[in-house]
């Protein structure tokens, strides 16, 4: 391996709007290069994630090096490069895209250009790669190849008349997409003779081989017993193996040279000494200066989150420990809260990278988690001139204290068929959007410009514009500074007692409506119990809304005979069960669904 | 008398003319053949099991079904014989037979009696033909009102009337009327269940969501509201005492002495054997049951008693055949249960609480050898903090509160 040719490399990423085919596609070009046998072939090699097979997404970015044989006799190296197409892991693409000297634009036939697709190439262009762009679903009756070539040069500025018309589906014309490839992504720069330089995009920990480093090989070469330091942390460690990617494994070789894309594995104590986006150098023979990290884009949405069980405390931050190390977007500290006990305060990219965290936690490492509301981060200005970052509704100091407060903003970019122009500048209005701009792409199809609330996007924005379009919408945002804010927080209080890990802050015009949703919702979620249950939420000392939960007053299995008692024990043992699952507020159980259900308030 | 150990019998008889809407017991309708295969596998039954069973001796026999009064006389007279025959019966052993309207006859009641049946439970479930028609049974309250005549003209000393309270529609002044009825032909002994809606009933089509709703704490629109139960179940009990019924258990009600001693037992946890169609035993502190499969049962499968009898060391010794056998239904989770002394604890407090004299702490502190607070001590003490539960002597039981939220007091003592 020592010899590879730099000129036969070709390091390069799929990017996409979600759904036009990237992992399809990478699955094709495994199998096409007979890296893979088809029996061997799983569909979508490169998702792994039990997680990612379910939800049919890319999460987390995947590497694979695979051997072509070309038409002019040669063979080349791929380093394939997946990446996510959700907007929450645009931090995902970017990192990938770091190690990469071109990019594959896949573009659904049908669907044409979509606001990922937008994003996406704006952040391939950043990072100067060379876009190759591939036209998807030609095989669908809708496909219409010729009109989205003419978009992708008339919205994007991209040369595409010659890019390949494929199916990956049915594999059609995959080898023209090969033959591009190695056509027209370049090779890597780099000498192997300069002092090390690696950009660190990605790690995980595995059980036996410790911290595993992903890297890309700017200048210089590492093999095992170099002595390599991370510029960033300092950490020093000797190499004890490097490789490749083979297809779902890790395979070593000899050394990774400039150009190339590989693994390292070090005598690494702690996961902490390798920072994502960090050089890697040798530390014999230092370069001179870091490689420019890359867009590092910080957590958006907070929320509590807290073992079920309060002994599994410990295990929660094992396990968040765990999943930082190769998602480094997470953010968690430590909080308490009266109703919850101990937990985190957790800060994400946004509702999905939330709720796969979450499911994470409790699949992969086996924890039962009660989640809070997520909320932004508000700027608090104090009459005393201070100014305080709030993650937390909780830690809002006495309104009497705050002369105002600052609100989160994101320029949304909404791409919409003509016909739910009208349904989607109503839901924009509905979530305080403020309009700026909407320009014609083609005949039906336009793209509106919004500001808006970020606090009104991260709950359920993403659904309400799927039903309102019929899912013809697709959206993008980024982040755009600060504004001020009427902002209110928002109690609930359970037969009377506040309950911290319910409050929440809101903007003063939806406060009533939120109120009286989230009062409605715990109406159904918190049981009868043996006295009636008052809910409200009040802004102060303010109620705005109130629902009851009514007093049982009769639970009674009338029989119980001979061949009734087993079944009356499962009826009992399921209510003691259920009992488990309660949290005591006051004297009252609320179940831990109650404070997750909250979430998902609109019906609509 | 004797130092053998008790035992109760139930005999399932799983036939109907036609199965009532609200009906989720074990029971079909069959042609006469079917009956006569069943009498002969109860038999066959009754016979295996006796003969395991000789340190016991049955005190009482209870036919209940479906609808024991469908088969002819002659099969319950073969029946009955076969319980004599085989097993030890108590000489003033209780053997009730259960009854429906529509099915009885001068000859079938005569029969009984000269079986050795001393106790009638009838299932009438209301007075009003209205009523009767919408729970799909077969009968009017006329046609039971003769049965009953007849039953007393022939000499049984010994009647229960089955009623059920909360009907969709049913205001309590409806429910009030037929207990009065009901009270006029003076049975010695009621029982009233509150309408249970179980999944897999006709009734559970049409008002299943009526009764999540209420269960919820929403207004129902056709069955009783919540409030309208109650209101029902505590004027049951006002009504009957002023006529010398005392309401010994949840449901049942009963003038001195005619309590149902077959039924005491499942509370206080005698132990019983089940023959028949997917019928309960608790044996040697071990719960099981027939097979449900009519079929499988008419081959002759049902639930053997060697692996509870040979207990201990000794069930290595009952060979390998019922080793396996035992390992078999164990998977088919139908198997053999062996109660922990915790789950007998359990037991012995949420079927005894079901009885209005309540649990006693000696009976507790001879069974187990820990007395009951230091098993109980939070729950008692919260219960009674609530006004749940209450304390006279040695006994523990339920308040008249604690019997309308009866499953969250009982399901306090699980441990």
């Amino acid at each position: 391996m020592a010899a590879t040719d730099q000129s036969k490399i070709r390091n390069f990423c799929i990017i996409a709007h979600i759904d036009h085919g990237k992992s399809t596609l990478a699955d094709r070009i495994i199998e096409k290069t007979g890296l893979l046998t088809s029996r061997e072939m799983q569909a979508q090699v490169l998702d792994n994630m039990e997680l990612e097979r379910e939800r049919g997404i890319t999460i987390k970015a995947q590497t694979v090096r695979i051997v072509y044989r070309a038409k002019d006799g040669e063979e080349y190296i791929f380093n394939l490069i997946d990446t996510p197409g959700h907007v929450d892991f645009n931090y995902e693409v970017s990192r990938s895209l770091a190690a990469c000297d071109g990019a594959i634009l896949v573009v659904d036939a049908a669907q044409g250009i979509e606001a990922q697709t937008l994003a996406n190439v704006y952040l391939a262009l950043d990072h100067d790669l060379d876009v190759l762009p591939v036209i998807n679903k030609i095989d669908l009756p809708s496909a219409e190849p010729d009109r989205v070539i003419e978009e992708i040069e008339d919205v994007i500025g991209l040369e595409a008349q010659d890019a390949p018309r494929i199916s990956a589906k049915t594999g059609l014309n995959i080898e023209d997409v090969l033959e591009q490839i190695v056509e027209k992504i370049p090779a890597p720069g780099g000498n192997p003779e300069n002092p090390l330089q690696a950009l660190i995009f990605d790690s995980l920990y595995d059980s036996y081989k410790g911290v595993i480093v992903f890297c890309r090989i700017k200048e210089g070469r590492v093999k095992v017993g170099t002595t390599i330091k991370m510029m960033a942390t300092g950490a020093s460690a000797d190499v004890v193996e490097v490789g490749y990617f083979g297809a779902g494994q890790f395979i070593p070789c000899e050394e990774l040279s400039a150009g190339m894309v590989g693994y390292i594995t070090a005598s690494l104590k702690n996961v902490r000494d390798t920072q994502v986006g960090d050089t890697v150098t040798d530390a014999d023979r230092p370069c001179s200066a870091p490689l420019p990290g890359y867009k590092k884009v910080n957590s958006m949405v907070f929320c509590g989150m807290y073992p079920a069980d309060g002994a599994k405390y410990p295990d929660l931050r094992d396990a968040l420990e765990k999943l930082q190390l190769n998602d480094a977007a997470l953010q968690f500290e430590p909080e308490t809260s009266i109703a919850l006990g101990f937990g985190f305060r957790c800060g994400f990219l946004g509702l999905l990278h939330l709720e796969i965290i979450q499911e994470r936690l409790e699949r992969e490492y086996g924890l039962d988690l009660v989640t809070t509301a997520p909320g932004v981060i508000y700027k608090v200005h104090k009459a005393n001139g201070e100014i305080i970052e709030l993650t937390n509704p909780s830690n809002l100091p006495d309104p009497a204290e705050i002369e105002y407060m600052e609100e989160p903003m994101v320029s949304a970019e909404i791409m919409v068929t003509s016909e739910y122009i009208g349904a989607i500048m109503d839901l924009c209005q509905e979530r305080r959007g403020i309009y700026i701009s909407m320009e014609y792409m083609e005949e039906t199809r336009a793209l509106l410009k919004y500001e808006m609330p970020l606090n009104e996007i991260i709950y359920d924005f993403f659904d309400a514009l799927k039903s309102r379009s019929r899912g013809y919408a697709s959206f993008d945002y980024e982040m755009k500074g600060y504004a001020r804010s009427e902002l209110v927080k928002l109690d609930i209080l359970i037969n009377k007692e506040e309950v911290d890990a319910l409050s929440f802050i809101v903007h003063s015009g939806t406060a009533y409506e939120r109120g009286r949703k989230m009062c409605e919702k715990l109406k159904e979620e918190i049981p009868r119990h043996l006295f009636e249950i008052p809910i409200q939420a009040a802004i102060g000392s303010k109620v705005i809304a109130r629902e009851t939960v009514k007093a049982m007053r009769k639970d009674v299995l009338a029989k119980c005979y001979g061949g009734d008692i087993s079944r009356k024990r499962k009826l009992l043992e399921k209510q003691k069960e259920g009992k488990k699952r309660m949290r005591q507020v006051g004297n009252v159980e609320v179940p831990q669904k109650a404070f997750m259900s909250v979430l998902k308030l609109d019906d609509r | 008398m004797t130092d053998k150990k008790e035992l109760e019998l139930y005999l399932h008889i799983p036939f109907c003319i036609r199965k009532c809407n609200y009906c989720d017991f074990l029971s079909m309708p069959a042609d006469e053949g079917v009956y006569i295969q069943y009498a002969d596998m109860l038999l066959e039954e009754l016979k295996e099991k006796a003969s395991v069973c000789r340190e016991y001796q049955a005190i009482t026999v209870f036919l209940g079904g479906g609808t024991p009064s469908l088969l002819p006389e002659g099969q319950i007279s073969r029946i009955l014989g076969g319980v004599q025959e085989y097993f030890s019966l108590s000489p003033n052993a209780e053997v009730t037979i259960e009854c429906n309207p529509g099915t009885l006859d001068r000859q079938k009641l005569s029969a009984y009696q000269k079986s050795g049946v001393n106790r009638l439970s009838i299932g009438l479930q209301s007075a009003i033909n209205q009523e009767l028609g919408l729970l799909g049974r077969i009968h009017t309250f006329q046609q039971f009102e003769e049965n009953f005549a007849l039953a007393r003209d022939i000499g049984f000393q010994n009647i229960n009337i089955d009623l059920i309270s909360g009907l969709p529609r049913q205001t309590l002044r409806d429910w009030e009327y037929t207990l009065e009825k009901v009270m006029d032909l003076e049975p010695e002994h009621i029982s009233a269940y509150s309408l249970i809606v179980e999944p897999g009933t006709p009734f559970y089509e049409t008002y299943g969501e009526d009764e999540q709703r209420r269960e919820q704490g929403g207004h129902p629109q056709y069955l009783p509201e919540e409030e309208t139960e109650r209101d029902m179940y505590q004027r049951t009990k006002a009504l009957l005492e002023e006529k010398g019924y005392r309401r010994y258990e949840i449901s049942n009600y009963a003038r001195q002495g005619r309590e149902c001693r077959h039924n005491i037992g499942y509370w206080r946890r005698t132990p019983y054997l089940g023959f028949g169609l997917g019928s309960a035993s608790l044996l040697e502190e071990t719960r099981f049951s027939n097979p449900s499969s009519l079929k499988e049962y008419l081959e002759g499968n049902y639930t053997r008693l060697g692996p509870v009898l040979h207990k201990g060391p000794s069930a290595k010794g009952t060979g390998a055949a019922s080793e396996r056998e035992w390992q078999e239904r164990q998977t088919e989770g139908e198997g053999y249960w062996k109660l922990s002394r915790e789950q007998q604890m359990e037991e012995f407090m949420f079927l005894g609480l079901r009885m209005a004299e309540g649990v006693s702490k000696v009976g507790f502190q001879a069974a187990f050898g820990i007395n009951m607070e230091g098993a109980y001590g939070k729950p008692l003490q919260e219960f009674q903090k609530q006004g749940l539960l209450a304390q006279q002597g040695d006994a523990v039981f339920l308040t008249e509160e604690g019997i309308a939220v009866s499953n969250y007091v009982l399901g306090g003592f699980l441990l």
